[in-house]
C-alpha cells in the first residue's frame, strides 16, 4: 500500500491491544441464594417463580412454583410467609407480597385446570403414605412424579389433615382444598379413606410396600385440670374445629371461653363467633406480644368482636360462669399468680392448650427413638428403623403447613435415593444474597398491593373467605415489585456500563459474558448490577 | 426533565434496560447493535469515566445522525489513550488536531460539508453531522476562544465537553473548571487554605447559555438515559450546540475504579453538579434529586478531597461546599417544588 508522507505503518484497531492483561481482579456472574428462598420451608425457588410472573407467563411460574411444593392455592392462603419476613424489599419500602402472588397463581392453575405432567418412567417400587395431611400429600406427590407407586392411607373421611379439620373455611375454601388435592391424586396416587393405620409394619407386609411415610400429625387435644362441676360444658379445640366439618355444628352456647394463646384458640374462638355467640373471650395466661398466635390474626379476630382476657388463668369453672386469676410477669417474664379472682360468664370452655401426637401405630417397632411425645428423624426424615421416614407435626417441628409441605418434599427425595441403595445429596446453596450485595438505586418506587378484605358483617355471621386475591393487574405489579435478589434479571446495566465494551449481550434469557480478552477489572459492573449478580475476584499474579 | 421516565417496571428507566421493557423503550447503549464507537482495546484507566461518557455520548450521536457522523478531538486523555499510532479505537470517522481548536476545527469540517452538498445539488442543510469534543481543560481554558467563536456564529456543531475536573492526560494540573478544595498536582493541600482556591474558575454551561445559543445541556455518566436523550435531541437541532458531560476520573479524583458511576450520581445527588437544559438562553428544565444527600457523601470517597477529613474535619470549608451545592439546587429547580 502506497502511505502518506511520514506514515510507515498500516492503520490497525486497538482490538490488538488486550487490556485484560492490565486485570488483577475479575468479574464473574454468579447466582446468589435470595432470602425469601433461604425463609422457604418447603423451599420453593420464590424468586425464580416471580422472575416467569413479573413477564405475566403464569403458567411457566406455577410450573416453577409446583417443582417443589404443589398446594400453591393453600399455601396463598394459609402459609405464614416467612419469606416475606426476609425479602430484601423491605428495606426500600414494604417486603414483596410473595404470598398473594403465590395465591393468584394457585387460584389461575385451578381456574384453567393447569395439571402436573405424569412421570416418564416407573419405579416398580411401592411406598406407604400414612395421613393424607399437607405433609403426607406433598410426600406423595413428589414420590410419584419419581415414578414410585403410592397409597396413603387416611384415618378420617377427606384428604386434608388439619387443613380440614381445622383450618376453618373463612380461611381456606374447602373447593380450594378439593382441586389442589385432586390435582396430586391425578397423577395416580391411590387414597384410602377411613383406613386408620393401627399397626405401621402389619400394614406395610399386607400391602408389600417396599418403604413408609408416615405424617399423622398431632390431633389429641392437650388437657389441663380445671376443677368443674357437672353442668360445665369443657370441650377441647380440634374437636370442635373438626365437627364443624360434619353434619352437626358444636353447640358452644351464647358465650363461650377459649382458653390458649395460639392460632387454634383464635381460629376457635371466630368461629365461635361466626356459630352465633355473642361472646366470645379468649382466656390467656400472658401478654399479648408473648403470644403465639400471628400478630395479624389476632388484629382480624379482635376486629371481629373477639375479646381476649390477657394475664388470666382459669381457676375454676362451675355453672354458667368461671373464675379467672389475674396474673402478673415477673423479671424473667413468666407469669405469676396475683390471687385477684374475676367471675365471667360461660355456657362452654373451649381447651386450645395445644396437640399431642398418637404414636399408637408404632408400638412395637424396634429402632425408634421417641421424645417428647414426637417421633425422632435423621437429617434424611427417617427414623431409627430403616425404611420408615416421618415428617410434619409428629416429628419435632414448627408445626405449620409449610413445615409439613418441606418435610414430606425432603423425605420423598431420600425415599427415592434410599430405595435405589444410595443416599440423596441436595445441591450445594449457594451464598446468601443479603441487601449490602444489591444496588438499591435501580429500583423504582413501587408501594405493596393491599389484597382486599370481606367486609365486617360478613365475617362475623357467615363463613365466606375474608381475604381476597389479587387480580392479574396488581399481581403482576406486585410479582413486578421483586428484586431478583442474587439472580440476573437482564437489565442490560453490566453490559452498558462497562468503559471497555468487554460485557457481551447474548441475547434474551441467555443473560451475558465477559469478554476477558479486553475486560480491565474496573468493577464498575459488579457496583452497578442492581440484584448483586456480578462478584469480582482476584486473579492469580 | 429531558426524557418521558418509565415509572415501573421493576427497574423502570434507571437501568440500561430491562427484558420487561418495549425495545422502543430501551436505551442505545442496551442494543446488541450499539455503535460502540470507542472500541475495546483503549488504554484508558481502568472504570475510567471519560471513555464510558464518550461512547455513551457518540453511539446516541451515531444513531441520531444514522452513522453519518465526523468528529474532531481535542488533546487530552480521550484522544491519546484512543489513538496511539497506529491504533484506533474510534469506529467512526474522526480528526485530531490541537489541544485548543477543536471547535475551529469542526466549524472548518461542517463549511466543507455544506459545501460538498450543496455542489451534489443535495441543498445546504448537509446529512453529514460533525461533533467536536475535548476534556475540560481543551474546552474551558485553551479552547475556549474557538468555542465562544463557534457558539457566536451558529456554526452547525454539536460540541461535547467530558468534563473530569483537570488536566489528568498531563498528570492532574488544575484547570478552570476544577471544583474548590480540590487538590491536584498545582493545587496541592497544604497551607491555609489546602487545595483550589474558593472563587474562581468557570462554569462553561452557564457561559454557553449566555452565548443564546439553541440548546446547551449537562448530563453525568450516571444518568444514561438523561444523557442520551439529550444527545438525541441536539442532534435534531442545527446550529450551535454544547454538552457538558460530569466524568469521573478515579485516577485524579484518587477514587477507587469502580466508584465511577456512583460518584456522578452522588455528584448530582448532593447538587454538586447541576444537571439541566437550556434552549436559546433560557434554561427550560433539570434532572431533580432523587434523595438528597449532604456533600460529604460526595467528597468523602474521594482522595482529592482527604484534607478536609483528616483529624480535624475541615468543616468550614464542607460548609462552603454545601453552600455551593445548596445555591445549585434553588438556582437549577433540582428539588421537587424548585423555581422551575
Ligand atoms: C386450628 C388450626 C389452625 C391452623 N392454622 C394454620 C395456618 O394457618 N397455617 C399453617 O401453616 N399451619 C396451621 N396449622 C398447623 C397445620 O395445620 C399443621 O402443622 C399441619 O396440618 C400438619 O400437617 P401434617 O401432615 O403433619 O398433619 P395433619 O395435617 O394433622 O394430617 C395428619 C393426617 O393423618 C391422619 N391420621 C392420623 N393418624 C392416622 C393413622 N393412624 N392412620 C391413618 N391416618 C392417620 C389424620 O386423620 C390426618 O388427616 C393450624 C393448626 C390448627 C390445629
Ligand atoms: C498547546 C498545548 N499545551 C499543552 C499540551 C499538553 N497537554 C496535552 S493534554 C493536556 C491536558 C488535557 O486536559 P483536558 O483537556 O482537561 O483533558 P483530560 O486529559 O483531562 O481528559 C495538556 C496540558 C498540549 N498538547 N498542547
Ligand atoms: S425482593 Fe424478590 S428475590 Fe428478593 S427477597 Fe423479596 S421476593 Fe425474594
Ligand atoms: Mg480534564
Amino acid at each position: 500500500m502506497d502511505k502518506p508522507f511520514a506514515i510507515t505503518l498500516d492503520p490497525g484497531s486497538s482490538l490488538a491491544n488486550r487490556t485484560g492483561s492490565w486485570r488483577t481482579y475479575k468479574p464473574v456472574y454468579l447466582d446468589r441464594l435470595p432470602p425469601c428462598n433461604a425463609a422457604c420451608p418447603a423451599g420453593e425457588n420464590i424468586q425464580g417463580w416471580l422472575y416467569h410472573a413479573e413477564s405475566g407467563d403464569y403458567e411457566a411460574a406455577w410450573r416453577a412454583l409446583t417443582e417443589n411444593n404443589p398446594l400453591p392455592a393453600i399455601m396463598g392462603r394459609v402459609c405464614y410467609h416467612p419469606c416475606e419476613g426476609a425479602c430484601n424489599r423491605q428495606h426500600i419500602d414494604a417486603a414483596v407480597g410473595i404470598n398473594s402472588v403465590e395465591r393468584f397463581l394457585g387460584d389461575e392453575a385451578i381456574k384453567r385446570g393447569w395439571a402436573f405432567p405424569k412421570p416418564e418412567k416407573k419405579s416398580g417400587k411401592r411406598v406407604l403414605v400414612v395421613g393424607a395431611g399437607p405433609s403426607g400429600l406433598s410426600a406423595a406427590y413428589h414420590l410419584a412424579r419419581l415414578g414410585h407407586e403410592v397409597e396413603i392411607h387416611e384415618a378420617g373421611p377427606y384428604a386434608g389433615g388439619m387443613m380440614r379439620f381445622g383450618i376453618p373455611q373463612y380461611r381456606l375454601p374447602r373447593d380450594v382444598l378439593n382441586a389442589e388435592v385432586k390435582r396430586i391424586l391425578d397423577l395416580g396416587v391411590v387414597l384410602r379413606l377411613d383406613t386408620k393405620v393401627a399397626n405401621i409394619r402389619e400394614s406395610m407386609q399386607v400391602g408389600k410396600f417396599d418403604a413408609a411415610f408416615l405424617a399423622v400429625g398431632a390431633h389429641i387435644g392437650k388437657r389441663a385440670f380445671i376443677p368443674a362441676g357437672d353442668a360445665t360444658k369443657i370441650v377441647d379445640a380440634v374437636s370442635v374445629l373438626r365437627s364443624m366439618e360434619g353434619e352437626e355444628k358444636p353447640m358452644l352456647g351464647r358465650r363461650v371461653v377459649v382458653y390458649g394463646g395460639g392460632n387454634t384458640a383464635i381460629d376457635v374462638a371466630r368461629t365461635a363467633k361466626r356459630l352465633g355467640a355473642t361472646e366470645a373471650i379468649i382466656v390467656y395466661r400472658r401478654t399479648r406480644e408473648k403470644m403465639p398466635a400471628h400478630d395479624f390474626e389476632v388484629e382480624e379476630a379482635l376486629q371481629e368482636g373477639v375479646m381476649v382476657k390477657w394475664l388470666s388463668t382459669i381457676k375454676q369453672a362451675g355453672e354458667g360462669e368461671i373464675t379467672i386469676e389475674k396474673m402478673a410477669l415477673d423479671d424473667k417474664g413468666f407469669p405469676q399468680p396475683t390471687g385477684e379472682f374475676e367471675t365471667l360468664a360461660a355456657d362452654s370452655v373451649v381447651l386450645a392448650l395445644g396437640q399431642d401426637v398418637d404414636l399408637s401405630l408404632l408400638d412395637g417397632v424396634p429402632g425408634l427413638e421417641i421424645k417428647d411425645g414426637t417421633v425422632q428423624v435423621g437429617p434424611n426424615m427417617m427414623t431409627g428403623h430403616a425404611g420408615i421416614f416421618a415428617g410434619g407435626d409428629m416429628v419435632p417441628s414448627e408445626r405449620t403447613v409449610t413445615v409439613a409441605v418441606g418435610h414430606g418434599k425432603k423425605a420423598a427425595r431420600h425415599i427415592d435415593a434410599w430405595l435405589a441403595g444410595g443416599a440423596y445429596a441436595p445441591a450445594p446453596k449457594h451464598e446468601l444474597a443479603g441487601f449490602e450485595k444489591l444496588n438499591p438505586w435501580y429500583y423504582s418506587e413501587a408501594p405493596h398491593t393491599l389484597r382486599p378484605t370481606l367486609d365486617i358483617i360478613r365475617r362475623q355471621s357467615t363463613f365466606e373467605e375474608v381475604q381476597g386475591g389479587l387480580d392479574e393487574g396488581n399481581a403482576l405489579f406486585e410479582a413486578r415489585r421483586c428484586l431478583s435478589c442474587g439472580n440476573c434479571f437482564e437489565c442490560d446495566n453490566c453490559y452498558g456500563v462497562c468503559p471497555d465494551n468487554a460485557v457481551i449481550k447474548l441475547g434474551p434469557g441467555k443473560r451475558f459474558e465477559f469478554n476477558y480478552d479486553y475486560c480491565k477489572g474496573c468493577g464498575v459492573c459488579a457496583a452497578e448490577c442492581p440484584c448483586g449478580a456480578i462478584k469480582m475476584v482476584a486473579e492469580d499474579i | 426533565m429531558s426524557h418521558q421516565p418509565v415509572k415501573f417496571y421493576q427497574t423502570g428507566t434507571f437501568t440500561v434496560g430491562n427484558r420487561l421493557l418495549a425495545p422502543e423503550e430501551r436505551s442505545v447503549q442496551a442494543s446488541a447493535k450499539r455503535f460502540n464507537s470507542i472500541n475495546s482495546g483503549h488504554r484508558a484507566c481502568q472504570g475510567c469515566g471519560e471513555a464510558l461518557g464518550a461512547r455513551y455520548a457518540i453511539d446516541a450521536a451515531m444513531e441520531a445522525s444514522h452513522g453519518q457522523l465526523v468528529c474532531a478531538n481535542a488533546t487530552g486523555c480521550l484522544e491519546v489513550f484512543s489513538t496511539p499510532y497506529p491504533e484506533t479505537s474510534w469506529q467512526l470517522p474522526w480528526i485530531h488536531s490541537l489541544f485548543g481548536n477543536a471547535a475551529a476545527v469542526a466549524t472548518g469540517i461542517a463549511a466543507a460539508m455544506k459545501v460538498k452538498s450543496i455542489k451534489a445539488g443535495k441543498g445546504p442543510v448537509p446529512a453529514t453531522r460533525v461533533v467536536a469534543q475535548g476534556g475540560d481543560g481543551g474546552t474551558t481554558d485553551i479552547g475556549f476562544g474557538c468555542l465562544s467563536g463557534m457558539f457566536e456564529r451558529n456554526d452547525d456543531v454539536l460540541y461535547i465537553c467530558y468534563d473530569n475536573g483537570g488536566y489528568m492526560n498531563t498528570g492532574v494540573q488544575r484547570s478552570s473548571a476544577t471544583p474548590p478544595a480540590a487538590r491536584t498536582a498545582t493545587t496541592m493541600a497544604v497551607g491555609p487554605e489546602p487545595g483550589n482556591v474558593f472563587g474562581q474558575g468557570k462554569f462553561v454551561p452557564a457561559i454557553a447559555v449566555a452565548h443564546e445559543i439553541p440548546y446547551v445541556a449537562t448530563a453525568t455518566v450516571a444518568d444514561l438515559r438523561d444523557l442520551e436523550a439529550k444527545v438525541k435531541k441536539a442532534m435534531t437541532i442545527r446550529g450551535a450546540r454544547y454538552i457538558h458531560i460530569l466524568v469521573p476520573c478515579p485516577l485524579g479524583w484518587g477514587a477507587a475504579s469502580h466508584e465511577t458511576i456512583k460518584l456522578a450520581r452522588l455528584a448530582k445527588e448532593t447538587g454538586v453538579f447541576p444537571v439541566f437544559e437550556a434552549e436559546h438562553g433560557e434554561i427550560t428544565g433539570s434532572l431533580k434529586i432523587r434523595r438528597k444527600l449532604p456533600v460529604e457523601e460526595y467528597l468523602r470517597p474521594q482522595k482529592r478531597y482527604a484534607h478536609l477529613f483528616g483529624k480535624q474535619p475541615r468543616v468550614e470549608v464542607i460548609a462552603r461546599l454545601q453552600a455551593l451545592a445548596d445555591r445549585n439546587v434553588k438556582k437549577y429547580g433540582l428539588l421537587d417544588g424548585g423555581t422551575l
